[in-house]
């Protein structure tokens, strides 16, 4: 039995009362409760207050550039994909620097979990619009208020057809674990944007402001197989704002068109080099 | 007789220059010669005026000369541009198509589009009509260029086979009965079977990479690094290799490093323009200690610039590329054989001093067809350099960055025996955790460059060629190596005294090595592609000693010996 006190404890750097902390808490309590060992799962992630999770707890860990938490977790996942890999991200490592990385991965496909911690807003380098940040925002670059449409990450993923796709909220704790556990379980890509306030730098979506609007979508009427219906939830915000699993289509992996890694993972193979005599007779 | 005769077809891109040019190389190779074949193109797919050149001789060549004995001209961008190359050669063209304003005794008009109608009731077959025809003029045993044209359209059937044949025979009759006057082209055929091999240096790096263990390459398209990928591509499954074309090469430099950190082999093609983007990646696979390969066949910049001629223009760049300081390695390949072993030995020396390694190239190696012999894949050996299960078991921790002696931590990868592999970016204490404290830094960043000293023991000093202690001695790096061997065996034949030393490890360079080598050189004259003298600041700055002279060339076109000698002339070295 794997237990959340597997995953250690750690110092963090985080702002008290950070949103972060309830996802890593849901990020831990989903893999033990789906019997995950801490060597068994990679965390990728980039640059960012979000990017510094995986430092948070014991696993392995890949804490690369800014806005490339996605490529690394493809190539070590086809490397060895018995593991569970999470890339761990914010909105503007993903959506902003790391943009190319996230549409193109939805098109791959590959069998790992994306978790973005959207809090709107830029927290690292102090409180600059991020790609989610909503119209009129000011801050101290955008003095006259964000006027840059604000990126829906969710119908941006519906549009690219999506494996997997889904929200949740940092003030629920539970919900969000369930939502965790589901996307790693599905296999392909699977989103979990995570609204998340930033008690810092964001004055406008606060814990407040994000529990007075979010619903869960289960207890209404949703069916995540149905792409329009997912789309046009994926369009709803200011008045009321949906969680849960928006969409899903099963398809298969990248790794499933790898044939060559159905005999196991490609880094148990060894090499012989006198295998390429054959193709050097070609040249002869 | 000593043949060495040089056929240039020139055309339009899609006008099949590259098979006729291929066919030509490998029924010259058949019949024993050695063969060296250059390719000039421009950026596109259709039209512009490129060219094919193929060089034979009796003796070992590794290098284009200038002056073109046979022109086989499909278009009139042939006339007008190479007609000043042949003093004493001839043009095969057909005039049917092609309308020339003066023809003179040295132009032979070739009827192809006729003949080929004729023969074959198929116009697509005047370039192989073209084909019989040089060989005609060379008085050639028509039997190789059989043999030849059996292999090339085998997949295509027997009458695409027989048309082809027939073709190049009517072609061959053609000249030999009409142009007589052109005897002294024929050639006596040196009848080696010998194995040998002709192979363009972009598929020897391929194959370098397999025989070393490739398991994962993620790249993004780009002249002239994408045959490396191409071939690769093309044997995956074969070899179990993953090849993945990245959105951009940043996805591809990074994820080769996740790959790679979870324990294969991997690698990423590349030229200058993709490289700029990889910077980045570079620091990152620096500051984690990731092995990584990094292919990077160079072509003229700044930016685009021109993308499918030659330059070695890049190696400043990749000596400094990315923030911060870490220890890099970089070879560079002067010939098919160096293409292989070193693209082998890279992958071995990323893993063993986790670091990144690039094998630099350019379009000129890449695209050019050497004949040299097998390579022997008995000779390489692959060392992983990681920790085992049963070193890992009797550990109660692992931690990614132990400090050692050496600077080289014990790897392991993700998940092996029970354990975690932390890696950051950000800089890290010996748990590869995020520690910005002062102390550590000054550990971690020593324990870094600590490897590049170490890394230079292993540095294999350059090759010498000709007599040690000449007055005059050529330097250079990667593909210049062709060229300057010619310059040495011609100016040696007339009386000069110089030799040439051939770098293939770039960086770090073998300095006590090379001091020992130059002790008593006389006056040192570097020889590069490139506008600036890159590798001879690179040379004085790491050895101490001074280069003489600088012979510098950037127009985008490779090294020919005649190029070079006139060069050493004009700065009067010679």
């Amino acid at each position: 039995m794997v237990s959340v006190e597997d995953f250690g404890e750690y110092e963090t750097e985080w702002c008290p009362g950070c949103g972060n902390f309830m996802i890593l808490k849901a990020i831990k309590r989903a893999l033990a409760e789906l019997g995950k060992e801490p060597h068994e799962v990679l965390l990728t992630s980039g640059i960012g207050q979000s990017s510094k999770l995986p430092h948070y707890l014991k696993c392995n860990v890949f804490n690369g550039l800014h806005g490339r938490s996605l490529p690394p977790a493809i190539g070590a996942k086809v490397a060895n994909h018995e593991l569970t890999v999470l890339a761990v991200t914010g909105d503007g490592d993903c959506y902003g620097e790391g943009g190319n990385h996230f549409v193109h991965n939805i098109r791959r496909n590959p069998n790992i979990t994306l978790i973005v911690h959207d809090n709107q807003i830029y927290g690292l380098t102090k409180g600059q619009a991020s790609p989610t940040s909503e119209l009129g925002m000011k801050t101290n670059i955008q003095n006259h208020g964000v006027f840059n449409t604000p990126l829906n990450p969710l119908s941006l993923a519906i549009s690219l057809d999506c494996s997997f796709v889904s929200r949740g909220f940092a003030g629920d704790v539970d919900h969000l674990t369930e939502l965790i556990k589901k996307a790693i379980q599905h296999k392909g890509f699977s989103l979990v944007d995570v609204l998340q306030p930033c008690v810092s730098f964001n004055k406008l979506n606060t814990f407040k402001w994000y529990s007075e609007r979010v619903y869960r979508m289960e207890e209404e009427d949703h069916s995540p197989k149905d792409r329009v219906k997912a789309f046009e939830r994926s369009l709803e915000w200011d008045e009321r704002i949906p969680l849960g699993v928006f969409y899903v289509n099963e398809k298969p992996t990248f790794e499933d068109h790898l044939e060559i890694l159905a005999s196991g993972p490609l880094v148990k193979n060894k090499a012989d080099p006198e295998k390429v005599d054959e193709l050097l007779d070609s040249f002869i | 007789m000593n043949t060495d005769l040089v056929i240039k077809v020139g055309g339009a891109a899609g006008q099949g220059l590259h098979t006729i040019g291929v066919v030509l190389a490998k029924t010259f190779k058949k019949s024993g010669f050695n063969v060296f074949t250059t390719q000039f193109y421009l950026s596109r797919v259709r039209g512009g005026h490129n060219t094919y050149q193929v060089r034979i001789c009796n003796e070992p060549i590794r290098a284009m000369t200038e002056k073109v004995d046979i022109l086989i001209a499909l278009d009139e961008a042939s006339i007008n541009e190479h007609l000043n190359e042949i003093s004493d050669g001839v043009v095969l063209v057909d005039t049917d198509v092609i309308k020339i304003e003066q023809m003179n005794e040295s132009i032979f008009h070739v009827p192809m589009l006729k003949i080929a109608k004729d023969v074959c009731g198929n116009k697509i077959y005047s370039n192989t009509v073209a084909i019989g025809a040089a060989l005609g003029l060379m008085c050639f045993n028509f039997e190789y260029l059989e043999r030849v044209l059996t292999a090339t359209f085998q997949k295509k059937g027997d009458e695409i086979i027989e048309n082809n044949i027939k073709a190049a025979r009517a072609g061959y009759d053609h000249a030999k009965k009409n142009f007589p006057s052109a005897c002294k082209f024929a050639v006596k055929e040196p009848l080696i079977e010998d194995g040998r091999m002709l192979i363009a240096g972009n598929d020897a790096v391929a194959l370098g990479a397999l025989a070393a263990g490739v398991q994962f390459l993620a790249a993004y398209p780009m002249t002239p690094s994408t045959g490396v990928m191409t071939y690769i591509a093309a044997k995956a499954d074969e070899f179990n290799v993953v090849v993945e074309q990245a959105e951009d090469e940043i996805a591809a430099l990074n994820m080769v490093l996740g790959a790679s950190y979870a324990g294969v082999r991997a690698m990423t093609t590349t030229s200058g323009g993709g490289f700029c983007l990889m910077a980045e990646a570079l620091g990152l696979a620096g500051i984690t200690e990731t092995p990584a390969v990094i292919f990077l066949s160079q072509r003229p910049g700044p930016a685009t610039g021109l993308p499918t001629m030659t330059e070695q223009g890049d190696l400043q760049f990749v000596l400094t590329a990315a923030q911060g300081e870490f220890p890099r390695c970089i070879l560079a390949p002067g010939t098919p054989d160096d293409c292989f072993y070193l693209t082998a030995k890279a992958f071995n020396i990323a893993e063993k001093f986790q670091i990144p390694v690039f094998v630099m190239s350019d379009q000129y190696l890449a695209d050019s067809l050497f004949t040299c012999k097998k390579f022997d894949t008995s000779k390489i050996e692959i060392d992983r350099h990681l920790l085992s299960d049963d070193e890992l078991k009797g550990k109660n921790e692992y931690n990614r960055y132990e400090l050692t002696p050496t600077g080289i931590s014990p790897r392991a990868i993700p998940g092996q025996a029970g354990f975690t592999v932390v890696v950051d970016s950000d800089e890290h204490n010996e748990t590869g955790h995020l520690d910005q404290t002062i102390d550590n830094r000054i550990l971690m960043n020593d324990k870094r460059m600590k490897k590049l000293k170490l890394l230079e023991q292993e540095m294999e000093a350059p090759q010498l060629y000709g007599n040690k202690k000449a007055d005059i001695t050529l330097i250079g790096w990667g593909s210049t190596y062709g060229p300057l061997l010619e310059v040495v065996d011609i100016l040696t034949s007339e009386g000069h005294s110089v030799d040439h030393l051939h770098f293939t490890n770039v960086y770090p360079l073998p300095v006590d090595a090379i001091k020992n080598m130059m002790a008593d050189a006389g006056k040192i004259v570097c020889v590069e592609n490139n506008a600036t003298g890159q590798f001879a600041k690179l040379f004085e700055c790491e050895t101490g000693l001074r280069v003489d002279e600088n012979i510098l060339r950037s127009d985008g076109k490779p090294y020919t010996p005649e190029h070079i000698i006139r060069a050493l002339e004009q700065k009067k070295v010679i």
